[in-house]
This record gives C-alpha cells, sequence and structure tokens, in this order.
C-alpha cells in the first residue's frame, strides 16, 4: 500500500522508458511518428550496424572514452591528495571540507559559462597569468588537442569535491594503531601511504573511481556550453551525439546509441569491480 | 602529505584521530588550494559587476573601475529572469516535495514491512541509479507529449518526483529505528498509514533535511530533460535559459552571461553553506554504508 504511489511513478517514468528505449533502438522511428505510431517498423539491429559504421560515432566514442581516461585517474588524484591532507590537520578541518566541496554544489552550465570566460585567449584569466612568465598561452578551447583536456580540468575541479568527502570518511576508518605500528616499524611517509593507507582505502577507491566513471561516461553540459560539440566535433560526446539525433527527430537512432552507452556504463562498472576484486583476492 | 618530519608521537588530542603535530605547510598548501578552487566563483562575481566594455579588457582589471549593476539590471527588466528563476524555483520545490513523500513511503515499506517481491523491488530500484539520463530522455519525451506535457512544468517535475537515491537514503534510515515503536503502535490498532505518518514520520527529520537538500539542489542544478521538455522562453529554467543564451546570439556579451550565471550559482552556495552538515552527512551515509 506504502509503496504503490512510488511503484506506479516509477514504472511510468523510470522502468517503463527504460524498456521503450530498448524497443525503440530496435525500430524505425521518428519524430512525425508520434502521431502515427502505425509507422513504425521494426528494423532488427540496423541502426546498431549504422552506429558502428558511422564515422561521427565512432568519434564521438573516442571523445568518450578520452574523457574517462583522462577525468577519473585525475579527479581521484587531486580529491585523495587534498582528503589526505585535510586528515592529517587538527584544526579548520570542517572548513577546508566545505571550501573544497563548494563547486560540487553548483550548475554545470553555470560554471561552463565562467570557465569560457576564464579560458578565453586575449584577457582571460589563463592566459593573463601565463602572460606574467612570458607564455603566450594557446586559445584553450579554440584547438582540437586542447579542447578536451581543458574540458576535463574544469570538470576535474567541479567533481572530486565528492570523492575527496567519500575519501575523508574512508580514511577515517584506518585504525590509527596500523599507521602507528608502521611507522614504529620505520617506515617512512610515502611507504606508510603506499603499504598502508591505499590498500586499506580500496573499496572507498573502488567505489569512487565507479561512481566518477559514471559521471565521466555521460559528458554533455561543458561541452554544449563551452565548445559546442567543436572545434570538428572533438569535444563531442555519446550523450551529445545521442541529443543532437534526437533533436534531427531520429528517435530510434538516438535510442540505440544511449543503449550503447548504458551497455559501456554496465560494462565500466563490471570491470572495476572485477579487477579490484581480484587484486583483493590476490593479496 | 608525504613528506614526514621524525617527529616525537605528540599525545592523541581531541578526537583521538590525530597522533602526530601536523606541519604548518600543509596549511598553507591546503590553503593555497582553497583559493585556486574558489577564484573562479570569485572572477565571476567581480567581472558581473563590471560594465560589458570592461570585462573585456585586455589586460583584465582586478577590481571593477567602474561598480555597475547595469547587467543585473537587463537580466531582470530586458530578458525574462524573474520567469526563468520562478520556473526553476517550481519545478525544484515540487520535486523536492515529491521525493520527501514518495521515497519515505516506499523506504519505510522496504526497510520494516514484509511484501512479496519485496527484495526485487529494492533491486531494481537501485539498479536503476546505475542508468544514465540520456537512456529514458527519447521514450520520456514521447510519453510527455502523448498525455500532453510537453513545454509544461509538470512535464519537468513527473519524471523526477520518485527517484532511487530517495529510496535508498530512507531505507538506511528508517532500518535503524527500532521496530519496538511499530509493534507497540501495532498492538494499539494502528494501521500502516498511521504508523508511518505519526510514528516513522516525525522521527525521520534528519534523512528528510538530507534527502531535501540534496534533491533541490540536484533539480535546481539538472538540465538536460528541462532543456528537452522546454520549447518556448516562458517555459525555461534558469540553466536552460543560461545555456541557450550562452551559445546563442548573446554569447559574447559576458557580462551578461557572468550575471546569469551568479544568479543561478549565488542561491544554492548560500542554501549550502547554511545546511553543509546535513549534506556532508547525506554523502556519508550512502557513500560509504
Amino acid at each position: 500500500m506504502l509503496a504503490l504511489p512510488f511503484v506506479l511513478l516509477f514504472v511510468v517514468f523510470s522502468l517503463g522508458p527504460v524498456l521503450a528505449s530498448l524497443g525503440m533502438s530496435f525500430t524505425d522511428m521518428r519524430r512525425t511518428d508520434i502521431r502515427n505510431p502505425f509507422a513504425v517498423e521494426p528494423v532488427g539491429l540496423d541502426n546498431y550496424v549504422s552506429l558502428v559504421q558511422d564515422p561521427l560515432f565512432r568519434k564521438v566514442t573516442l571523445n568518450t572514452l578520452l574523457y574517462l581516461l583522462l577525468g577519473v585517474p585525475l579527479t581521484m588524484a587531486v580529491a585523495l591528495a587534498v582528503a589526505v591532507g585535510i586528515n592529517r590537520i587538527e584544526r579548520f578541518r570542517g572548513f577546508f571540507r566545505v571550501g573544497y566541496y563548494l563547486p560540487v554544489v553548483t550548475s554545470i552550465v553555470a560554471v561552463s559559462v565562467v570557465w569560457k570566460f576564464l579560458y578565453r585567449d586575449n584577457g582571460g584569466l589563463f592566459n593573463t597569468v601565463l602572460g606574467w612568465v612570458g607564455i603566450d598561452g594557446p586559445g584553450w578551447l579554440d584547438s582540437t588537442t586542447l579542447s578536451l583536456p581543458s574540458l576535463v580540468l574544469m570538470a576535474v575541479w567541479r567533481n572530486f569535491g565528492t570523492l575527496m568527502v567519500i575519501f575523508l570518511a574512508g580514511l577515517q576508518t584506518i585504525p590509527q594503531e596500523v599507521a602507528e605500528a608502521a611507522e614504529v616499524d620505520g617506515a617512512s611517509g610515502w611507504s606508510r601511504f603506499r603499504h598502508v593507507t591505499l590498500p586499506m582505502l580500496r573499496p572507498t577507491l573502488l567505489f569512487g573511481a565507479v561512481i566518477t566513471g559514471l559521471g565521466y561516461l555521460q559528458f554533455f553540459e561543458e561541452a554544449f556550453v563551452m565548445t559546442k560539440g567543436g572545434p570538428l566535433d572533438s569535444t563531442r560526446s555519446v550523450t551529445y551525439f545521442t541529443f543532437d539525433q534526437f533533436g534531427f527527430g531520429n528517435y530510434g537512432y538516438a535510442a540505440a546509441a544511449s543503449y550503447l552507452l548504458f551497455l559501456a556504463v554496465v560494462l565500466l562498472t563490471w570491470v572495476q569491480f572485477r579487477w579490484l576484486g581480484e587484486r583483493e583476492a590476490a593479496k | 602529505m608525504t613528506v614526514l618530519e621524525k617527529t616525537p608521537k605528540a599525545p592523541a588530542s581531541r578526537e583521538g584521530g590525530e597522533w602526530r603535530r601536523t606541519p604548518k605547510w600543509l596549511y598553507a598548501v591546503l590553503g593555497g588550494g582553497l583559493v585556486l578552487v574558489v577564484l573562479p566563483f570569485l572572477w565571476m562575481l567581480v567581472s558581473s559587476i563590471k560594465p560589458e566594455a570592461e570585462v573585456r579588457a585586455v589586460p583584465p582589471t582586478w577590481w571593477p573601475e567602474t561598480l555597475t549593476l547595469e547587467n543585473y539590471d537587463t537580466l531582470f527588466t530586458k530578458l525574462d529572469f524573474p520567469t526563468y528563476f520562478m520556473n526553476s524555483a517550481i519545478v525544484a520545490l515540487a520535486v523536492t516535495a515529491g521525493n520527501m513523500v514518495f521515497c519515505s513511503m516506499l523506504g519505510y515499506a522496504l526497510a520494516k514491512l514484509d511484501f512479496p517481491g519485496k527484495r526485487a523491488l529494492f533491486g531494481i530500484v537501485l539498479g536503476t541509479l546505475m542508468i544514465p539520463g540520456v537512456v529514458t530522455f527519447v521514450p520520456l519525451f514521447v510519453l510527455t507529449t502523448k498525455i500532453g506535457l510537453s513545454n509544461t512544468l509538470l512535464g519537468m517535475i513527473l519524471p523526477f518526483v520518485a527517484g532511487p537515491f530517495g529510496v535508498f537514503l530512507m531505507r538506511q534510515f528508517i532500518q535503524s529505528l527500532p521496530d519496538e515503536l511499530i509493534q507497540a503502535a501495532r498492538i494499539d490498532g494502528a494501521g500502516e498509514l498511521r504508523i508511518f505518518f505519526s510514528v516513522i514520520l516525525p522521527l525521520c527529520g534528519p534523512a528528510l533535511a538530507t534527502l531535501g537538500i540534496l534533491t533541490f539542489l540536484t533539480s535546481w542544478n539538472n538540465f538536460l530533460w528541462p532543456l528537452v521538455v522546454a520549447q518556448t522562453e516562458d517555459k525555461y529554467t534558469l540553466p536552460v535559459a543560461l545555456a541557450l543564451y550562452a551559445v546563442g546570439q548573446n554569447a559574447t556579451q559576458y557580462g551578461l552571461l557572468l550575471a546569469g550565471s551568479v544568479v543561478v550559482v549565488l542561491p544554492v552556495l548560500v542554501i549550502f553553506l547554511v545546511l553543509q552538515r546535513h549534506i556532508m552527512q547525506g554523502i556519508a551515509m550512502t557513500g560509504i554504508k
């Protein structure tokens, strides 16, 4: 009885669409078919075959992988460094934690507008600072090679706070006797970090890698606002591609693209759990 | 964080987490990092109160030579930002209220009641936490169009009023409440609805606060779905309006766009700073548990 309202809404607006999307991906449904559902024909795997052959889809898949491969390690490294730092201090912990978390609560659209302004070729903050040390800064968002890493840098700034809080909580579960014992045994700071902190933090790191990875796989708003996917599609992601196809009215094609992304999400989660699980078992 | 002096062990202070003296330089490093993290926000604020010509000045000025609110004036009198602001607020508040009601009801059922398919239901709801929004938006758009909700605020609200995150959070919290309370109420002859509203809900304050704040922030910042649903300007939410201005004909009016960013960002920063304790608790509760 108490479950009913949620379940109804959930089935209509979440579960239903997930299944409908899968169904649509095997049809040639277009925008004009909303009024005339009988015009929709099943096309089997045609959409998926076309996607794999579509050079633009290959490009956006590669871009999405780059977002993932650059974004996840960078975000985790920054978050871990800040978390370890905050865990070592005695005062102002709460202050630093809140401060470093600030970007996370802000709208990606809004901070993208701000960073686009910071990245400007002439008069942007980045190039002004570089100018002080005599470097003529590039047009960060105008280059096919620099624009994607520039967006990742902003995303790292926007996202690392969540992981930092999670890592901090994880660090606090490490019993201090363990670290003390390592110090008594003469372990240096780095080797304590490497052989005590990191292994004990493994489950937390795994969880962090998964949720961060899910975020980067769905990269969209930053590129929409800062580069419109350009230059030359160098920052266009799979989500962006799906959104474009939807805009063109190719609903079946868009649904198929979104399901390939979904597949990647499932795969990523599975691989990360397996990989870290095995290293755990090998110890 | 890695180079540690061989300092003699300090007696464990306060909470017991600290057993070494904190090197002074660590405060400096963390402070410097914090300045870098906050800098984009300060730059946004300062630039938004410069006149347009000064915003574009090369090299940029660190403090406005002319202070002006003309950008804000344009947003609120020439452009329709009051409407966008209201739309954002209505959608975010409705989504928040919906989640607080529906998620706590299901959370209670999953935590304390027995019914067929309970485990499967929880599994499926949790599974959807992982599903990217992009997977559902095409069929959702078809659905909202068919039931006449495209280009309405209700169409932006309904798909988000029953989210998996809230169920998870509320179930975890309600599970920790003692069973005796419920049994006592049952012996007194109270029905499940009655127990939920007069026994369980009043005890859920902290969890509801966390859920409410997190849902509000997420909804306020939500972009893809409102972008799909809103077709005329009077239905835009703040992020939709800002993004479309930023890629449209206003793309080079930085002063205006930065003032728009302030309007989007400032309310959530204030809410966060005032209520941050609840948010941090929520992350720890759902992230680590």
